[in-house]
């Protein structure tokens, strides 16, 4: 039971760190915000061509998607630190030397690209899942691509893949924890193992962490929801972000889509 | 960090050094990646089912601790769980809290999944239990469940696949699993190329027919439905 009776000593040094806790936190957020930007774009990029009706396209970007997924996130990782910039060390002179040596960038490459790939399969299924008098609809239109895809196929599939993307986020928020044993790189999770050592009450701090992260998993599932709800809203589906969060709540009309 | 005329006089990748490597590697793939993630999956098949139903049988402020308590580990990462767990429980191997840990972490995500497969179940089929007066444990173990597990079974291997990619984090450990074992043979000589080549081609290989085969079950399932 020293753990009580040391209570006091522990708040001092938790205080002490905070700073450092602090920053490895917000290293966190960082991780997380761009890893999850590039996931997307990786997502949407390869999931849209993944979904394409040539086979050409098709299958390049399949074979892409099973690879990033299929080597486990480590694997990634270890792979983009210690490989990749043994060709920059090979070949002089080749450009962005400086990036392949810069392990925080890796890192968000790793996160982006491994949870970009899962991503990929939740654009595509949902691209399918959109109604096919839809697809139909605008070529009946004569709608350019880019054109039906903005106005009538994204909008739709966005908020039906809008529920696998908070759950791909959350997981890379749980994956950048990773990044504790990348050099260089002091996320929360490495700062929190650096607290064990003056203190010896790791077995608090970690659950500090655990509940750090819950917070934050907590804090992206509201603002995907938030997300989802106004998607939805814009379609025509459900109330409106507003009409949720106002004191007195309006009577709700389900108007047709806009 | 290293040396780099050292480095460029070497060739990028070479046959002999992989080969000498891949025996190890696999040895530890074989001894532990896939330990882990049998037994792990084991676990979470089991505990899983025991949460779903914990959820829907217990008195509400006691499901709603179970529920809230399962939220929490599954969005915690299991990263910083295992190192929880290694320094709280000092005196056990850590292979067996890397089981454990992947094992209930697992388990949080299956309750999910057999929560919806129990919901999935018609309501007909409880009100018949009732009217055959059938008790509770008969009516869960003989009408329910069998109906629920049906459509969980690929789900159960889709985890399984994603428990086996995620067993590297072990090294935050210090269990001896591949990569780890393969960091170990790179680094006197600094090759990591082959090793972690090897590596990705080994989860690759193991895990996309894995997947596949799961693909084909989902969709067998659904038509037989």
């Amino acid at each position: 039971m020293e753990f009580f009776e040391d209570w006091p000593r522990y708040v001092d040094v938790a205080i002490n760190w905070s700073d450092r806790l602090l920053d490895g936190l917000w290293t966190t957020i960082q991780l997380t915000i761009y890893g999850g930007l590039l996931a997307f774009v990786v997502a949407a990029v390869l999931g849209l061509i993944a979904g394409s009706p040539r086979i050409w396209l098709r299958v390049p970007a399949r074979i892409i998607i099973e690879l990033f997924r299929g080597v486990s996130l480590v694997v990634l990782l270890f792979w983009l630190m210690f490989v990749l910039p043994q060709i920059w060390m090979r070949a002089d002179g080749l450009p962005f030397e400086g990036l392949v040596y810069n392990t925080f960038l890796l890192g968000v490459m790793a996160l982006g690209i491994n949870y970009g790939a899962y991503g990929a399969e939740a654009v595509r299924a949902s691209m399918t899942t959109v109604p096919q008098a839809q697809w139909e609809a605008t070529t009946a239109l004569s709608m350019s691509w880019p054109h039906k895809m903005r106005r009538v196929i994204f909008p739709q599939a966005w908020a039906l893949m809008l529920p696998s993307l908070t759950n791909l986020w959350v997981h890379l928020l749980k994956g950048s924890a990773i990044a504790y044993i990348m050099p260089f790189v002091s996320d929360f999770t490495a700062e929190l193992n650096q607290l064990r050592r003056p203190t010896d009450i790791w077995f608090s701090h970690a659950f500090i962490g655990l509940v750090v992260y819950f917070i934050l998993a907590l804090v992206i599932t509201l603002f995907m929801q938030a997300l989802e709800t106004r998607a939805k809203n814009r379609l025509g589906r459900g109330p409106s972000l507003r009409e949720i969060l106002s004191p007195a709540p309006k009577p709700v009309t389900t108007g047709g889509a806009r | 960090m290293v040396d780099d005329e050292e480095v460029q006089g070497s060739p990028f990748w070479d046959w002999e050094f992989a080969l000498e490597a891949f025996p190890q590697m696999f040895m530890a793939f074989l001894e532990v990646t896939l330990l882990v993630t049998v037994v792990g999956t084991l676990i979470a098949a089991v505990l899983g089912l025991i949460i779903a139903i914990l959820i829907m049988v217990l008195p509400k402020p006691l499901a709603w601790i179970v529920r809230w308590a399962t939220n929490f580990i599954r969005m915690t990462p299991i990263v910083v769980q295992l190192i929880f767990m290694f320094w709280a429980f000092l005196w056990m191997d850590a292979l067996t809290i890397g089981i454990i840990v992947f094992g209930v972490h697992y388990a949080t995500y299956m309750s999910e999944v057999y929560r919806a497969g129990i919901e999935s179940v018609p309501k007909g089929q409880w009100e018949a239990t009732t009217a055959l007066s059938m008790s509770a444990a008969r009516t869960w173990r003989k009408v329910v469940i069998p109906q629920a597990l049906r459509s969980t079974v690929p789900s159960l291997g889709n985890y399984a696949i994603s428990m086996f990619k995620d067993t590297p984090f072990l090294l935050v450990i210090g269990v001896a699993e591949m990569v780890t074992v393969a960091g170990q043979i790179g680094a006197p000589t600094f090759r990591y190329t082959e090793v972690y080549t090897i590596a990705g081609v080994l989860f690759l290989a193991a895990s996309y027919p894995t997947a596949v085969l799961v693909n084909r079950l989902e969709k067998r399932l659904a038509y037989a439905h």
